[in-house]
């Protein structure tokens, strides 16, 4: 039986009248068209693996946050004098307020989690190079549009770290030359962070930044959908197609992926419920314990730090000691991940057929994000401010190396790579110099030295070792 | 008339229209983004404040709030304002290049008349409230400490002149804000004094 003889099956026993209907609405509106341009004749490839759960993921909790975000509204107060009292009343007063709250606080890490995913699904398959490069961007900009929503919903519970962390965060811009000072006075709207900010804050978090999203997520899934999705396997499903049109690798998104889809968020659900109900606050890591004491301009907590999920970012802002340096170092270290589409020009995508090399980099890669943010959050000692900045370094070798490995290098160009890379390292270890931790210093030095031993000496003499794969013609299973 | 598409016209009209819509766009856009600036009362709020300094005895403290920053007017001693130079070879910063102070205020002692210290007690390190130590050799901090801020979250030390110690987490002096005597007996914090330049770029620790 074929697929459009089911689909009237289905329609007939309903009678008729639901026919009509839709033929009624598409005669006015496109309703089957882009059902069936967007979702059940969306072809896509047929191999998807485990990594492509977290797009459909993301929605949901887009969704989640939605939702709950606008049952907080309805008991939340933005006033300096209000915001923190509003937040433990909707905890304790309002029916099924905690769980609200839960869901939209614990919500907002897990997006983050499932973006990251989403994000390095996309690096080890290769899913930002061409065609897709404006579907990366778009995602990209969603990621940075999270950012400021996550930052600035972060200041509404009007906590001490939630004040302290706003009041950091807009100080960085003091530092732009000219009109720092009065730009940082116009994003707060006051000489300190205040309950003007916080006005604007919750202004910005419940309808601008939602908006942008949303918008954004169209854009991006337009942009997938007209360009056809990547795969594990990096390989055009376009590129074969059968007598009907249609690739033969491909299969409708519904009701295939649909359903593959379901059994995705039902583990994702029971991984969030069980957050929700046993650990809401997950040890501090996705609420802080500081935050549960109101904000108080005239005393600053013990230690500043963002929620995990700033945690790499911000450790690139403090290991540097110079903060502008610091702050332009944060500000590089987003705006390589947009133009990664230009850095890493290898032709074959996805990380399946790479070079033994490049697969233990895009590793190595993995890791350095982790151990970053794991620096984020520690107290700002000497010790973690050294590590950092070396493991800092390993973060934007990554965007060098892959440059490096978009074609076959001869041995003097990679040799050469390894001497220029180690003589900036030093150069900068040589302009920082601090003979207080001058042997910690030359120990941690190691770390970017074995480093670029390892994914530039190393493929000099072992060129085998960043040889590809031949890429298979069709998608395969694996 | 004429039948033929004139695209060079056509051409400059849609210019001149686009040109002119974004001109509007933007004067359009000026009250929203005004509108973010400090309001009229925060402003108002954020005003000078006055403290009365005619009965701080020397060694004394007195703490106001001004922008939602602590304010301390600190009574140097005659013998602390003696003491402020034997400490420059131990300061990274001993002559306040840093702007961290109005000009008028870029002196030994960062103040307009020595005995009379104001500076806003937050330490540039990561922004705690130092404790203040005036007593040479206070046992918290040392034989050699020779009276100051001591901030108890990460070790920072200053002198008496909010001066930060070299080996010290904190990069920078404590700032000072600006300020001026209104007479003997009161400081308004937020003013220059007459006749000065107003040309001070506010402190990093802001």
């Amino acid at each position: 039986m074929s697929n459009e003889t089911q689909k009237r099956d289905f329609i007939d026993v309903t009678g008729g009248w639901l026919h009509q209907l839709r033929g009624w609405i598409d005669a006015r509106f496109p309703m089957s068209k882009l059902w069936n341009e967007q979702v059940a004749q969306y072809y896509a490839p047929k191999n998807f693996n485990f990594w492509y759960f977290f797009g459909s993921i993301a929605l949901l909790i887009l969704v989640n946050q939605i939702v709950t975000g606008i049952f907080l509204a309805m008991n939340y107060q933005p006033s300096a004098t209000e915001a923190f009292a509003s937040v433990q009343y909707i905890m304790r007063d309002v029916n099924w307020g905690w769980l609200i709250r839960y869901l939209h606080s614990v919500g907002a890490s897990l997006f983050f989690v499932v973006v990251y995913l989403h994000m390095f699904r996309g690096v080890i398959y290769g899913s930002y190079k061409k065609p897709r490069e404006l579907l990366w961007i778009f995602g990209m900009l969603i990621y940075v549009a999270l950012m400021a929503e996550a930052f600035m919903g972060y200041l509404l519970p009007w906590g001490q770290m939630s004040y302290w962390g706003a009041q950091v965060i807009t100080s960085l811009f003091g530092v732009i030359p000219g009109v720092g000072n009065s730009l940082m006075q116009w994003l707060r709207g006051d000489y300190a962070v205040s309950g003007i900010t916080l006005n604007r804050f919750f202004a910005l978090h419940i309808v601008a930044v939602p908006l942008v999203l949303i918008g954004l997520v169209l854009f991006h899934l337009m942009a997938l959908h007209e360009v056809g999705s990547n795969n594990p396997d990096g390989i055009e499903i376009k590129q074969h197609k059968g007598p009907d049109g249609i690739p033969l690798d491909g299969i409708p998104f519904h009701p295939y992926y649909t359903i593959k889809d379901i059994v995705g968020v039902t583990v994702f659900l029971a991984i969030f419920a069980a957050i929700v109900f046993f650990s809401p606050g997950l040890h501090g890591l996705f609420l802080e314990p500081a935050n549960f004491e109101p904000a108080n301009p005239l005393k600053t907590p013990q230690d500043i730090h963002p929620l995990w999920y700033f945690g790499p970012f911000y450790a690139i802002l403090r290991s540097i000691p110079n903060k502008a340096l610091g702050i332009s170092a944060m500000g590089l270290a987003i705006v390589l991940l947009f133009l990664l589409p230009w850095i890493d020009r290898n032709p074959v995508k996805s990380i399946r057929y790479r070079g033994a090399l490049y697969r233990a980099l895009v590793g190595a890669f993995a890791l350095t994000f982790i151990v970053l943010g794991y620096i984020g959050m520690q107290k700002a000692t000497l010790f973690w401010a050294e590590i950092g900045q070396r493991v800092q370094e390993l973060y934007f070798l990554f965007f060098v190396l892959s440059w490096v490995y978009t074609r076959p290098r001869s041995r003097g160009f990679l040799v050469g790579t390894f001497l220029a890379v180690m003589a900036v390292i030093t150069l900068f270890d040589w302009l920082a110099w601090d003979p207080g931790i001058a042997r910690l210093k030359m120990v941690s030095w190691l770390i970017p030295g074995v480093y670029c031993v390892i994914f530039l000496l190393l493929p000099a003499y072992f060129g085998k070792l960043l040889e590809p794969k031949p890429v298979p013609e069709r998608v395969r299973f694996k | 008339m004429s039948e033929e598409i004139d695209n060079s016209k056509r051409h400059f009209l849609t210019v001149a229209t686009v040109v002119v819509g974004a001109v509007g766009v933007g004067m359009t856009a000026v009250p929203f983004l005004s509108s973010m600036q400090p309001s009229a009362r925060a402003k108002a709020l954020g005003g000078p404040v006055d403290i009365d300094i005619s009965k701080i005895e020397p060694g004394g403290l007195v703490k106001a709030k001004w922008r939602l920053k602590p304010v301390w007017v600190v009574q140097r001693s005659r013998a602390a304002i003696a003491e402020l130079p034997k400490n420059a070879g131990l300061l990274r910063d001993p002559d306040s290049a840093e702007p961290q102070q109005p000009g008028y205020c870029k002196n030994e002692s960062r103040a307009i008349k020595p005995e009379l210290f104001v500076v806003v007690p937050i330490c540039t390190h990561l922004g705690c409230i130092p404790l203040y130590r005036p007593e040479p050799g206070d046992p918290s901090i040392g034989p050699t400490w020779p009276g100051g801020f001591h901030c108890p979250c990460h070790g920072s030390l200053y002198d008496l002149a909010g001066r930060v110690f070299k080996n010290v987490p904190a990069p920078l002096n404590l700032p000072v804000p600006r300020y001026r005597y209104v007479n003997d007996k009161v400081v308004r914090i937020g003013e220059d004094p007459a006749g000065s330049h107003s040309s001070y770029r506010q402190p990093l620790i802001w």
